[in-house]
């Protein structure tokens, strides 16, 4: 590496804000960004960075502050500002048109005739792939691309702008680590020829591996700027996140843990005639978390789904406990009829643990017996969800939550506010024609305390939160159910540090309450760290059940590429 | 019973015309819709146009034609009748586009810099376009006098251009017979097609209605384009409500022309927004519409309201077959309906 004071300043932010209504997106950010490094900008999730690069592409426009290019000050007020000042950004949602082929896409909005000629084009963008080693074929139509691929027309097409300061979001985010491999040689070609190259992650390793320097961010605040020769992994984390966090995750031991659901002989085959699930056998007790792991695709979402009533093709027994062992009898989900069948058949005990029988009672006097609380389950009540709606399910009164992969797809209304989607869970609760919106807006109010949810309010639309804060939502909704059953589906991913052992710690406090948590996780360490138990799953089978506490990466590694060999564990 | 010959030629002679009132508000709403924008008020719109061809042609009338006369049952070519035929031709053409014109700022200023709902918008558009013509129209024709004007006019618009009758016979009389305005309706249809799907402006309009943000990304002005395709689309469709006052000679009330708008809006669909087969569907539709009055036997009235909605069956046909398809290149533009904001989050 060059020394630093040969090196030309390319880009200077001066004392640079923007504001979203009431939230401070980036607040007094003053560096500098020399010329031919690669600079990674890094922070957490909602840090500012995205915003501040989308003010250097013209997406946004400062609410204060200056920025200068090579020296001069400058006024982006459309990105067609910044391709006249040669900067070029590949967005993390690629912006791209699908039905038009990547020649059309490379020359869109080219107003130099010359450029936008499309036989002279293909000229050029064959000498820029050539020069850089980028493969692509310019008349295919964008939606028969893969990602990787979308993400190499995006650079050609900055290339091909003459592009000399080039801004990266999240590019590794959607990339296989030999598509990663291939970027970074990509990049140092780049920095080869000069250009200055910006990275937003939140990926250390990749930081460490790639970038001369590295900026930090911390919520829309500019921390420093460090060599990335002279820092480490440790110490970039704690400027990110302002203080060490602990990496451990605090485990509790179970306690009182009784079967709470039984998953036997669960198989799917999906419409295409694929066997997603074939034959998963399980129990999920209560007091523990259940981790499945897997690599992507094994069928985790497919079991999640089948479970919470989604996936009514899937054949097999999905057995419920139901928690009532010792618990007074109610009228709430059992009619009279009922009550008195079950007394019949020796179902209930009284408080001193004589049995029921009401026999030559007066209905009236059942009545008040049952209202009194006086009569008592014998034994936990079983249900099989089989074949039942998630609606089915509820109205049967098991208390199952379901926190998918896809929040805004399935978890949340992305248009509606904070307080209308706790209402998705409660709309059929209460009597009259008008809702009742108390309840959930003092429900959404306790989580956005609780969970410490960045909102402008409970009126704002949840597809405006960042990714954090809509997990928080969704996982904070799920849980004030208080499910007898938890299921989470990958519930931390896209999330920072801190917000993923908020919800590790959420996760763990649902456990000690005595809920049987059900954890879908990929990161191997966390799911060693955080569950009691790890079911692996393989091609849709369950190629093994393991103790957390004992097992190794490596055993859970080996599980989830070897289909059905050991079925042992607890 | 009337011969099969005669019902052909008494379909092609009525479909015409009818046609290019569709073809017009079909290519100005698929160039307005290739930028993203649905606008719904196209009868409205339609209905903009009529007034403004009215009102040009009164103005014509009680002008230009006061000063160079043109003979309505015996036209004469010379220098003084073509040089008013012209004017006749500019005024009609250019009141009609503005008016055209005018509807649509209003439904762009609403949607594009307001961000207003497009649906409503293009909805309350209608309405309003309707009752605009029917209160305007009769207070630029108050009287007999002023409405044996604009029937006159409209005459005027109809002459074709010269050709030999006796050598085109009875066929090519058929299709030649027609206004002017015809020729200009379907070369305004390919011209909008070879715009639309082979120049650079055309490949920008097109990304901005499929995904504004990736066109802004590009450094396109999005929302210029979106205010000058529906301006022009706009524009051309307030050509169809011209023909309408043409082809009726006069104006009675909107209705009519309303419901033409909502076929219009049924026939962009139909034609897959490719100004190329709008023509076709057009012609379709035109034959369709007219095929109640040409002499077909119907026993029933029933039957002839059958005829009368087959277009309409036509078109979801047309949807059922393009959503089984479902080919990128037959699907609506990506951002159809849907106003675009940068700073968006």
């Amino acid at each position: 590496m060059k020394k630093e004071t040969q090196k030309q300043i390319s880009i200077r932010f001066e004392n640079v804000s923007k504001f979203f209504g009431p939230v401070k997106a980036n607040e007094n950010i003053s560096f500098d960004i020399y010329q031919g490094e690669i600079l990674s900008l890094l922070g957490e999730n909602g840090s500012g960075k995205t915003t501040l690069m989308n003010m250097l592409s013209g997406i946004y426009f400062p609410d204060e502050g200056k920025i200068y290019i090579n020296g001069e000050h400058v006024t982006i007020a459309s990105p067609k500002d910044a391709f006249d000042l040669k900067i070029g950004m590949v967005h993390q949602h690629f912006k791209l048109i699908d039905v038009f082929t990547c020649l059309e896409n490379i020359v869109l909005g080219i107003e130099d005739k010359e450029k936008a000629n499309k036989s002279k084009a293909r000229k050029i963008v064959k000498e820029i792939c050539d020069k850089y080693g980028f493969e692509i074929n310019l008349n295919k139509k964008v939606y028969d691309l893969s990602v990787s691929e979308k993400q190499t027309l995006e650079i050609i097409k900055v290339l091909y702008r003459e592009a000399n300061i080039l801004i990266l979001d999240e590019p590794t985010a959607v990339l296989t680590p030999v598509e990663i491999k291939r970027l970074f040689a990509v990049l140092n070609n780049m920095r080869k020829d000069g250009k200055t190259i910006i990275i937003i992650t939140h990926k250390l390793n990749e930081v460490m591996e790639i970038s001369d320097r590295v900026a930090i961010l911390r919520k829309g605040q500019y921390i420093d700027t460090v060599l990335t020769s002279k820092t480490n992994e440790s110490q970039l984390t704690e400027m990110m996140v302002g203080k060490k966090t602990v990496l451990n995750i605090d485990r509790s031991e179970p306690k009182d843990v009784e079967d709470r659901l039984i998953v036997n002989g669960l198989t799917y085959v999906n419409g295409e005639g694929i066997k997603v699930l074939d034959d998963v056998n399980f129990t999920a007790k209560s007091g523990e978390i259940l981790g499945i792991a897997g690599i992507a695709g094994s069928g985790q979402r497919e079991l999640l789904e089948a479970i919470a009533g989604l996936n009514p093709k899937a054949k097999g027994d999905i057995v419920f406990f139901r928690p009532k062992k010792n618990l007074p009898v109610s009228f709430y989900h059992k009619t009279y009829r009922e009550v008195v069948k079950l007394a019949s058949e020796g179902k209930f005990h009284y408080d001193n643990g004589s049995p029921v029988s009401f026999e030559g009672m007066r209905p009236f006097q059942i009545k008040s017996l049952v209202n009194n609380g006086d009569v008592l389950f014998n034994e936990n009540e079983v249900m099989n969800l089989r074949e039942k709606s998630p609606l089915q399910i509820r109205e049967l009164g098991v208390r199952l939550s379901f926190v998918p992969e896809d929040r805004l797809g399935m978890g949340l209304v992305g248009n509606m506010d904070l307080i209308d989607n706790m209402m998705l869970r409660s709309y059929r609760k209460g009597k009259g024609t008008l809702l009742n919106r108390k309840n959930p807006e003092n429900l959404a109010g306790a989580i956005v305390n609780e969970l410490e949810v960045v909102t402008p309010n409970l009126h704002t639309p949840v597809r405006k939160l960042s990714g954090g804060n809509v997990q928080k939502v969704l996982v904070g909704r799920e849980i004030a159910s208080a499910p007898k059953v938890l299921m989470a589906a990958y519930p931390v991913r896209g999330l920072d540090i801190n917000s993923s052992y908020l919800i590790y710690n959420l996760l763990d406090k649902q456990k000690r309450e005595g809920t049987a948590v059900i954890f879908v996780g990929e990161d191997l360490d966390v799911l060693l760290a955080l569950c009691d138990r790890i079911l692996v799953m393989c091609e849709g089978q369950v190629s093994g059940i393991v103790d957390a506490r004992t097992t190794t990466k490596e055993e859970v590694g080996l599980l989830m590429t070897s289909k059905k060999e050991a079925e042992g564990g607890k | 019973m009337v011969a099969f010959n005669d019902i052909l030629i008494n379909i092609i002679q009525g479909a015409i015309p009818l046609a290019i009132i569709f073809l017009f508000g079909c290519v100005g709403e698929i160039l307005t819709e290739k930028s993203g924008n649905l606008n719904l008020g196209l009868p409205g719109v339609m209905c903009f146009g009529a007034v403004g061809g009215v009102l040009g042609c009164v103005l014509y009338m009680k002008t230009i034609y006061q000063l160079w006369p043109i003979d309505v049952s015996e036209p004469v070519i010379t220098f003084v009748t073509v040089l008013s035929y012209i004017c006749l031709l500019l005024f009609a053409i250019i009141f009609a586009c503005v008016f055209g014109a005018i509807s649509g700022l209003i439904f762009s200023f609403l949607t594009t810099t307001l961000k207003a709902n497009q649906n409503i918008t293009g909805l309350a558009l209608t309405t309003f376009g309707g009752g605009f013509a029917d209160f305007v129209v009769p207070l630029i024709t108050p009287k007999e006098e002023e409405k044996a004007l604009l029937a006159k006019a409209a005459k005027i618009l109809k002459f074709s251009l010269p050709y030999d009758r006796t050598a085109v016979g009875i066929w090519g009389d058929s299709f030649l017979n027609q206004s002017i305005l015809v020729v200009i309706g379907f070369a305004i249809a390919i011209v909008a097609f070879v715009i639309i799907n082979k120049t650079r402006v055309g490949l920008s309009l097109r990304s901005v209605g499929e995904n504004p943000a990736t066109a802004d990304a590009a450094g396109i002005n999005t929302n210029a384009y979106r205010y000058g395709a529906t301006l022009i689309g706009c524009a051309i469709a307030g050509l169809g409500g011209l023909f309408y006052v043409v082809k009726i000679n006069g104006w009675e009330n909107s209705a009519t022309l309303q419901g033409f708008g909502w076929m219009v809006l049924a026939l962009v669909i139909f034609a897959v927004w490719n100004p190329l087969i709008a023509i076709v569907g057009s012609l379709v539709f035109g034959a369709l519409w007219v095929s109640p009055q040409s002499g077909i036997s119907t026993n029933t009235a029933a039957g002839k309201d059958l005829l009368k909605i087959t277009p309409y069956v036509v078109t979801v046909v047309v949807l059922v077959i393009t959503s089984i398809v479902g080919k990128k290149s037959v699907l609506p533009p990506g951002s159809l309906g849907i106003n675009y904001f940068r700073e968006e989050r």
